[in-house]
């Protein structure tokens, strides 16, 4: 039987455009341009897999996360403590590390925010998150241990074996670690559990009576966001080579849901345009208005969210594609377009 | 055994008593029938059953297991499946997607992670659809449904992960005579399948597919009983006439 045709479409049409034209975009960059842009574009890469891990939460969960650079400073400072104290600064050792430190972490958080008798409302779970990094980044710039307000400095070159990532090949390191976050995240987004964040997303109150234990979805993506924000600071720490008490803070973390909400949250590729647009523009703007920019950045901000509530990213994929389809329309393009019986 | 015991269920909000001693027994493969005025505590009944409520006072025995602390999944993965009042299909994703959200709702997370029971619950979903006559709307998104096509997509929803009862509040609320009647065609074969309870104000409905009613006012129990003792009951005649 076929199906009609109104109301339906294939969801798939521009976010694969978009991430294949970033893809090649990001690959051939370093060739393309002087090594300090090269530089420029691995921070942009590393903020776009902390953009990615806000949207995990927010974009496909609805969890309002006001902390995620706790989960990114901690795993920044785990691979800068793992660093001056033992030595070790190879990339088997420190990126599952910092990977590890943001899951544990994660999970912690959210189990203490989320995990309580009744269903948490928005504002605790922000506010609680909010207190987290504002907490974290206090503790940093308070204890000596953690090199107090001035942070751990001289974080050595990240290494394989007896390579050394300097410049552009750590560049390609972050880009081949970013695809396989981005991809990873996309897979599960689009997954039967991706599904269940949807309807925990839209019908939060509902799905419980469908058997769901939303909880517990909500700990578990969490916890997997606090993961992919972890291995992006054990990148920054190595990237920056110090770390320092304001990457686990509030700002930071505000910074972070400002990406997601001027490129649009819940396709993964809004929050990397978010970035780079973001970055870009307090690039170009610092440069020609060296004391006012931030202002201009504001008001910019303000307008998008004002006025492209969806973000930029609303303005190229349409509302039914960033929804997406969680089954049949792949089955029915293997059966070439009849639904299956 | 009955399938589901509620015993003595008090329900009160503040100051005033939903819901005063109100006992209801269902057995398998019984639709049951709740009516009564606007008020009289039906849907109160029903979340306090479903879990949505929970009872100041009173037990409530599902399959000879007591549920009245169960929360609303523990509930719906012992078997117990509702529809409210209003409607709530996710607008944005398919019919179809709507359907195995519902489907999926009792599978382990890495097998929902892995997408392991997608295939197979992919048939059961069509199956679902096919029997509520949305077979070609599968592929559309739920917003582009009428209000009646909603009604259906959701008792499928509730229905698809194949409770022992299910509870349906006011399934016919806004539909056509034409959609109403369909609705009991609907319904009237899913009893060989399951328990279900129906509250409803269109009493000619409820009297062709249900097999016993219960009728409530004012939070207490006014008789239980067939269509026929219902129909006879000075009792109850006395609250409609009265009340409607």
């Amino acid at each position: 039987m076929g199906l009609r045709s109104e109301g339906r479409s294939s969801p798939y049409r521009v976010v694969p455009v978009l991430e294949w034209a970033l893809l090649a975009l990001f690959a051939v960059a370093p060739l393309l341009v002087a090594d300090y842009i090269a530089v420029f574009a691995s921070r942009l890469l590393i903020l776009a897999m902390l953009a990615i891990s806000f949207d995990l939460v927010f974009g496909y969960a609805g969890i309002m996360s006001f902390g995620q650079a706790l989960f990114f400073g901690a795993g920044g400072y785990g691979v800068a403590l793992l660093a001056r104290d033992l030595g070790i600064s190879s990339a088997f050792a420190a990126l599952p590390a910092a990977l590890l430190i943001g899951l544990a972490l994660g999970w912690l958080v959210s189990a203490f925010l989320l995990l309580g008798r009744h269903p948490p409302s928005v504002i605790f779970v922000a506010l609680g998150t909010l207190t987290a990094s504002f907490a974290a980044e206090e503790l940093a710039r308070s204890w000596y241990y953690l090199g107090g307000q001035n942070g751990i400095p001289s974080i050595p070159v990240l290494t394989a074996g007896g390579y050394e990532f300097s410049d552009i090949p750590f560049y390609y390191l972050v880009l081949g670690l970013f695809v396989l976050v981005y991809a990873g995240s996309r897979a599960l987004t689009r997954s039967q559990f991706g599904l269940a964040l949807a309807g925990i997303r839209e019908q939060e109150a509902r799905i419980g009576f469908f058997g769901y234990r939303v909880e517990v979805f909500k700990v578990i993506i969490f916890a997997v966001a606090g993961a992919v924000a972890g291995l992006a600071g054990g990148l920054y720490a190595f990237h920056e080579g110090f770390v320092w008490p304001s990457i686990l803070g509030v700002v930071l973390s505000t910074q972070i849901v400002l990406y997601c909400l001027f490129g649009g949250t819940g396709t993964l590729v809004g929050a990397i345009l978010g970035v780079i647009a973001i970055e870009g523009l307090s690039y170009a703007l610092s440069e020609r208005f060296p004391t006012i920019w931030p202002v201009l950045l504001g008001v910019l901000l303000l307008l998008v969210i004002l006025f492209l509530p969806g973000g930029i990213i609303s303005l190229l994929v349409s509302e039914r594609e960033r929804v997406g389809d969680f089954g049949l329309l792949r089955r029915m393009a293997r059966r070439g377009g009849r639904v299956p019986s | 055994m009955s399938l589901l015991e509620a015993r003595g269920i008090v329900k009160l909000f503040g100051n005033l008593c939903a819901l005063d001693d109100v006992s209801l027994t269902v057995e398998p493969g019984q639709i049951h029938g709740l009516i009564g005025p606007n008020g009289s505590g039906k849907s109160t009944l029903l979340k306090c059953v479903a879990g949505a409520l929970f009872p100041n006072a009173g037990r409530v025995a599902f399959q000879g297991t007591d549920i009245t602390t169960a929360s609303p999944p523990e509930r719906a993965r012992a078997g117990v499946g509702i529809k409210f009042q209003i409607t709530s299909v996710l607008p944005g994703l398919t019919v179809f997607d709507n359907v195995l959200l519902a489907l999926q709702a009792r599978g382990g997370v890495l097998d929902l992670i892995l997408s392991r029971t997608r295939g197979a619950l992919a048939e059961r979903a069509m199956r679902m659809l096919a029997h509520f006559h949305l077979t070609e709307r599968a592929g559309e998104v739920a917003g582009a449904l009428s209000h009646g096509e909603q009604q259906w997509l959701e008792i499928a929803m509730a229905l698809a992960p194949e409770p022992a009862l299910l509870l349906l509040d006011e399934p016919t609320a806004g539909m056509s005579l034409e959609e109403r009647r369909a609705t009991g065609e609907f319904l009237r074969p899913l009893a060989d399948r399951c328990a279900i309870v129906i509250v409803e104000h269109d009493l000619d409905f409820i009297r062709d597919i249900c097999g016993v009613l219960t009728v409530l006012d004012q939070g207490r129990v006014v008789e239980t009983g067939s269509v026929a003792q219902i129909q006879a009951s000075a009792r109850v005649q006395e609250v409609y006439l009265t009340r409607v």
